[in-house]
């Protein structure tokens, strides 16, 4: 994509002049910013690169183009702990939830997710606490047979929260693994929408607890990333990040800054919308998507 | 949260006394403090660079005045120049002579496309227009019966002749909402169609057939205010695959800044037509340019108090 170039240009940029010029140090900022990471973690990124050639001497393309990757990585964390935990009480269902503002791709996650989890040979049940959207249940059920799982649904404009306990309470009844409550997308600015997903969290804890909170974040949000992360941790505190829609151009740099700034790992991506897209977060992979490699 | 333009353009001229001009040091940094508030705001970043020389030039020749301190001239400046690239006057949408008038929406998965269908609709039915709603989105899970529960809270009629899911063709649906609308006397088709990337060739031909075989009056590209330096590709792409006439900028009703919106406007130079601010069949209104502005730059207040000086 254009971005790329623009990367590729600034390096060359970077490289073809003895001493490099704020100019082209903005230039280079400025590519990294175009993957949507942020002026605060490019700055960061950008220093370090400045600091190492300096230290380093004259630098060759390769070299630029290494320090620059492994910078990046460092940013992105590869010791974090990426897996999901499924492990639950005797008698108990493990439960996730899926949470994040409008259309970000929560209900086909859990439909995908769902099926990993079947493939892995676990019993999966899934609960449509999204009873606000138009057929948002009806298309929850639809995933739900494409990957062959049961869900449980409540009255349109019912009450989110009973709905996800009485997926629970079903999924403990009849000794399922994992329970994949979805819920209604809600910006993150409108507290009484969020208070409601609180409560649906509570309410779940009466029966089990809670093992994910899976935010999901679209890769072409910008900086406004941040604050849904922000908030949602605050409300039912995320666990972990699945970045969707990297099949298309956008790079989904925010993450860095969100997984950097409250801790929470990206876990999984979404890559399309086929019942097999989800596929594991992988570091390297997504610093080389960054860097168009 | 992030500062505003306001907080930093006041660091940069806190030490500074009333000199009558700028220096050249002054004026760097403020140039940078707008390009970081604007980068903040998710403005792509080959339009930060365009905008910022446009505006460094009318700062250097700026006489500073009495009635307002620095910081409040240059951001009447950076607002003016914002509010001319997002466009003076809001275009409504160009009614056919010979109804139906037809309407088609695209843009990417999720960016509120269905939910628009609904407002528009509802809102072109107060104006005493018969609307009616397309499912040409057969490919997404229950997308039919989506906008079918949509169209039923609009109180319009929907053509779906096909379930979905993956089964019908949205071209031929496309196509035959056209004469179902002239037998049944509809004057206004709007046509829902499959969120899909800009990157997906195929798909955004299936979008070109649809457009060839309804032949629109108006094509909306839907877009999400929260989405970030890719909105340029992605507009370019749509524009490049399908060709559309107006912009409307969706989930308004968040913090986002709404940086896209400017960016599509200055590169692509269509008009943004509609902003969408809910979820619900009302929240919804004509595009003002200069509210997009002062949220841009992430201050409603400000500027009402600085035209007022
Ligand atoms: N290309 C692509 N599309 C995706 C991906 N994930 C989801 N989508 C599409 O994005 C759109 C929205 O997905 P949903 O799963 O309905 O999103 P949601 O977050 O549940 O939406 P709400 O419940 O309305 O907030 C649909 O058209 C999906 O097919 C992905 O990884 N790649
Ligand atoms: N808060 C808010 N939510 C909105 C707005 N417009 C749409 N939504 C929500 O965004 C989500 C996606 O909206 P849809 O209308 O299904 O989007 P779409 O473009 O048709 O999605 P696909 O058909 O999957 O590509 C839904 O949860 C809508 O309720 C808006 O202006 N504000
Ligand atoms: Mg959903
Ligand atoms: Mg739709």
């Amino acid at each position: 994509s254009s971005s790329n170039n623009v990367l590729a240009r600034a390096l060359a940029d970077l490289l073809s002049v003895d001493r490099i010029d704020a100019d082209t140090w903005d230039d280079f900022e400025a590519t990294l910013i175009a993957s949507d990471l942020g002026v605060g973690p490019t700055t960061e990124l950008t220093d370090a690169l400045r600091k190492e050639l300096s230290v380093d001497g004259v630098a060759d393309p390769e070299t630029a183009r290494r320090v620059l990757r492994s910078e990046l990585l460092r940013l992105v964390d590869p010791t974090l702990d990426r897996s999901l935990n499924l492990d639950s009480e005797e008698g108990k269902p493990a439960v996730v939830m899926v949470v994040g503002v409008n259309g970000t791709g929560k209900t086909t996650t859990v439909g995908k997710l769902a099926r990993v989890l079947v493939a892995d040979g676990r019993s999966v049940l899934l609960g449509a606490a999204d009873t606000f959207r138009a057929a948002a249940a009806e298309q929850l059920i639809t995933w739900g047979e494409r990957v062959g799982v049961s869900t449980v649904r409540g009255p349109e404009g019912g009450d989110p929260a009973s709905v996800a306990f009485e997926a629970v309470a079903s999924g403990a009844e009849n000794g399922i693994d994992v329970v994949i409550v979805d819920t209604a997308g809600r910006l993150h600015t409108k507290t009484g929408l969020m208070d409601e997903l609180g409560k649906v969290k509570r309410v779940i804890e009466k029966k089990a607890a809670v093992n994910e909170v899976l935010l999901v974040l679209d890769a072409t949000t910008g900086q406004n990333g941040m604050m849904q992360a922000r908030v949602f941790s605050q409300v039912v505190n995320v666990t972990g990040i699945v970045l969707t829609k990297l099949d298309g151009s956008a790079k989904g740099g925010i993450v860095v800054a969100v997984q950097r700034e409250l801790g929470v790992p990206v876990k999984l991506i979404g890559l399309g919308e086929g019942v097999d897209d989800l596929a594991p977060f992988d570091p390297e992979g997504f610093v080389a998507g960054i860097l168009g490699e | 949260m992030f500062d505003t333009l306001q907080d930093r353009l006041s660091d940069v001229f806190k030490g500074l006394r009333s000199k009558g001009r700028l220096t050249e040091a002054d004026i760097d940094a403020t140039m940078r403090e707008i390009r970081i508030a604007l980068l903040e705001a998710d403005v792509n970043l080959s339009v930060v660079k365009g905008f910022i020389s446009a505006v460094k030039e009318r700062c250097l020749g700026l006489e500073l005045s009495k009635a307002l301190n620095p910081t409040q001239q240059i951001i009447k400046i950076v607002d003016d120049e914002l509010v001319g690239i997002l466009g003076g006057e809001t275009r409504n949408v160009r009614f056919s002579k010979r109804p139906p008038t037809v309407i088609m929406l695209a843009g990417l998965q999720g960016a509120g496309k269905t939910t628009l269908a609904g407002k528009l609709a509802s809102w072109l039915r107060e104006q005493k227009h018969a609307p009616l709603l397309v499912a040409a989105d057969l490919q997404r899970p229950n997308a039919v019966g989506q906008l079918q529960i949509v169209g039923e809270r609009a109180g319009v009629h929907v053509f779906a002749p096909q379930p979905g899911n993956g089964v019908g063709d949205p071209v031929q649906v496309a196509r035959d909402s056209i004469e179902h609308a002239r037998r049944r006397l509809y004057d206004v088709v709007i046509v829902d169609t499959a969120g899909r990337l800009g990157v997906d060739a195929e798909l955004m031909q299936q979008a070109a057939d649809i457009k060839e075989a309804v032949n629109p009056d108006e094509v909306l590209f839907v877009v999400d205010a929260m989405i970030g330096q890719d909105a340029v590709n992605t507009a370019r792409a749509f524009n490049e695959g399908i060709g559309f006439d107006g912009v409307v900028l969706t989930k308004l009703d968040g913090d986002a800044r709404g940086g896209a919106a400017l960016s599509i406007a200055r590169v692509i130079g269509k008009p943004i037509m509609f902003a969408s601010n809910g979820e619900g069949l009302k929240d919804f209104d004509v595009f003002h340019p200069d509210r997009m502005a002062s949220r841009i730059l992430g201050m409603g207040d400000v500027l009402t108090l600085i035209e007022q000086a």
